[in-house]
């Protein structure tokens, strides 16, 4: 009762400690802890089978694991009933039943969801080729996701679970899908959780990071803290051996003997001294930090 | 906290919606199933009285067609036609009901996690319990009672057809088929059938929706294999000397009662009024569609006396119990 209260006092939409789930004979989390506040941004980001469905699983309470895990201080595994009130997920694209009508998905959810916004729900759908009378298995994916968009969208949830949400899609259907995401959901009061691996398209949107490898988390940073922490360093090869000396965690050779190296925690001006210094884009951070993974 | 508290909040039911849904996905079964089957066999019926009505004109047997025993009785004999027909067409859906059931108990738990679409479900405010109640609620009640209507629908059509067929033919005091039957015995009787068969069928039901809910692949496979395989190993074990066992019991507990009784009627075996009928029609002077109609047209609630339907529909309902578990914790189906 306690951990319930503390967690609501500091605001955590998830905390969860010591979390562990075996299939068969691999852990999918070992022993994973992590915090995440209201009102962030929060992208999971990690390799393949490191994990990161495992872990939206069990805080959407579809999976048993051992270890705590509060999410909006309720615990999935006893609690989800009450849970699914505020957290809404979409698991993939394509995962809306195929026999569905525009209109039938939208009466359902209307009746059973008492924070289904209707109104709102048809706004966005106005905004698209999608007519009422038209069946799931006859849409292509990109219009499956913007129903199932519209539908979400239009459900005041406090935490949102989005599991490589546009997997499959055309860049179009992608750029759309987080700008509406942005533009017209979220808020202070509201939580979203992404994964994905198209990392490059959401990290502009994201405002925490966590990298999950091999069912652990390895780094979990607010991004502008991400900006300070890490450095990227083009340099040429005069000053390569004296920038070697800094300890890069990566490094990678251009043409016309220049070199990019990424420092964890050296001084930005220090580093100006050798070469141009810039923010690492994450995905060059992520590749850094998974390096050996599929070693 | 109160920000989000004081949003737009609505009134829901979620048990209706859920009913609903479960017939958008399956109109085709519990609809129009039994519509096309009717559909079929009226038009039939129509060409065959047609053919009929010519040949009888010809022959001119049509005004010998008399029953026994004056006016009255033969009037009360034509009558029964027209209860008949009626009867005809309720057994019909009700045959195609068992199919029906059948199939979309075996499919209700386990098609939604082939195509991933559980999780759109799982995504929303509905418990695990609801769903499963829901889908259970379709089979044992409510998609009997769209059978009985649709049954009821399709024997009035075959009682006109019928009428007008022996008006045609030139039968004697053809419009007995419509002034001396009984429609409202014939539907008070049909309506016994939705009880007797929400407990009856319950095992059945209750068995198929555990197997949806737990098998990864191939539900049919291991619905039907595993009782019928456990009672052929019990049989053969009968071949070891020193071995007694009633096996008639064993395949009628596993195989009839764990997978025949979607059948509506499958209860006859218990139903003191069906073995009583069954006395007297071996004894019975038929003479007429009246007298079967005595036979056939008898009410089902003396079945809700038996022990072995009581202990089968609890016994369903511990099924059911094991499927909402699985329910909650079962993965996707590959």
């Amino acid at each position: 009762m306690n951990a319930v209260a503390t967690n609501e006092a500091t605001g955590a939409v998830v905390s969860a400690r010591g979390l562990r789930k075996a299939y068969r004979n691999r852990l999918a989390l070992d022993d994973t802890s992590f915090h995440i506040e209201a009102g962030r941004i929060v992208g999971l980001i990690g390799p393949n089978g490191a994990g990161k469905t495992t872990a939206l699983k069990a805080i959407l309470g579809l999976i048993p694991f051992k270890g705590d895990l509060l999410v909006l201080g309720m615990d999935p595994r006893t609690q989800r009933d009450e849970l699914m009130r505020e957290v809404c997920f979409i698991a993939d694209v394509a995962v809306l039943p195929r026999w569905m009508r525009v209109r039938e998905a939208i009466d359902f959810v209307a009746g059973i969801h008492p924070r289904f916004d209707r109104a709102k729900c048809e706004r966005f759908i106005a905004n698209t080729q999608l007519n009422p009378k038209l069946r799931v298995r006859e849409m292509s994916k990109g219009m499956i996701v913007q129903l199932h968009l519209a539908l979400v969208m239009a459900i005041d949830a406090r935490l949102l679970v989005l599991d490589e949400p546009t997997l499959g899609l055309d860049i179009l259907y992608r750029k759309q899908f987080y700008q509406r995401l942005l533009e017209d959901y979220f808020d202070e009061q509201k939580t979203i959780i992404v994964t994905t691996h198209q990392v490059e398209e959401i990290e502009h949107i994201l405002t925490d990071v966590m990298f999950i490898r091999d069912g652990r988390i390895v780094l979990t940073s607010p991004m502008d803290e991400v900006a300070e922490r890490y450095t990227e360093l083009l340099t040429s090869a005069a000053a390569i051996d004296q920038a070697r000396a800094l300890k890069p965690i990566d490094e990678r050779a251009l043409p016309f003997g220049k070199t990019v190296m990424l420092f964890d925690g050296v001084p930005r001006q220090q580093l100006a001294e050798l070469g141009e210094t810039r923010n690492p884009g994450l995905a060059d951070l992520f590749v850094a930090i998974m390096k050996g993974t599929y070693a | 906290m109160n920000a989000v508290t004081t949003t737009h909040q609505h009134k829901t039911n979620t048990f209706k919606w859920l009913l609903k849904r479960e017939f958008w996905e399956n109109r085709g079964g519990f609809l129009w199933a039994p519509l096309i089957t009717g559909a079929i066999i009226s038009l039939l019926t129509a060409v065959l009285a047609v053919i009929g009505v010519a040949r009888f004109r010809n022959s001119g047997v049509a005004s010998d067609l008399q029953f026994n025993g004056g006016l009255a009785e033969h009037a009360r004999q034509i009558g029964g036609i027209g209860d008949t027909a009626l009867l005809t067409g309720i057994s019909l859906t009700f045959l195609v009901l068992a199919f029906v059931v059948f199939f979309y108990a075996l499919g209700c738990l386990y098609d939604d996690r082939r195509d991933r679409s559980v999780l759109f479900w799982k995504s929303l405010p509905v418990s695990d319990l609801q769903m499963v109640l829901s889908k259970a609620t379709w089979a044992l009640l409510l998609a009997p009672v769209v059978a009985l209507a649709a049954g009821l629908l399709i024997g009035a059509v075959l009682w006109l057809i019928v009428g007008m067929a022996a008006a045609a033919a030139g039968m004697p005091s053809a419009s007995a088929i419509f002034t001396h039957s009984n429609p409202l015995s014939v539907v008070g009787n049909a309506l016994t059938m939705i009880p007797a068969y929400l407990l009856w069928a319950l095992p059945a039901v209750g068995w198929l929706m555990l197997c949806s809910a737990w098998a990864r692949t191939k539900p049919f496979l291991w619905a039907v294999l595993i009782p019928v395989l456990s009672c052929v190993m019990v049989s053969m074990a009968g071949i070891l000397p020193g071995t007694s066992i009633d096996y008639g019991k064993v395949w009628y507990t596993l195989v009839y009662r764990g997978l025949f009784s979607v059948l509506p009627g499958s209860w006859a075996p218990v139903s003191s009024a069906f073995q009583d009928n069954a006395q007297r029609a071996e004894n019975a002077d038929i003479q007429g569609p009246a007298d079967i109609m005595n036979l056939m047209n008898i009410s089902n609630l003396d079945v809700l006396g038996s022990p072995d339907l009581w202990i089968g529909a609890a016994i369903g309902a511990a099924f059911i119990a094991l499927a909402v578990y699985l329910r909650r914790w079962r993965e996707l189906a590959d």
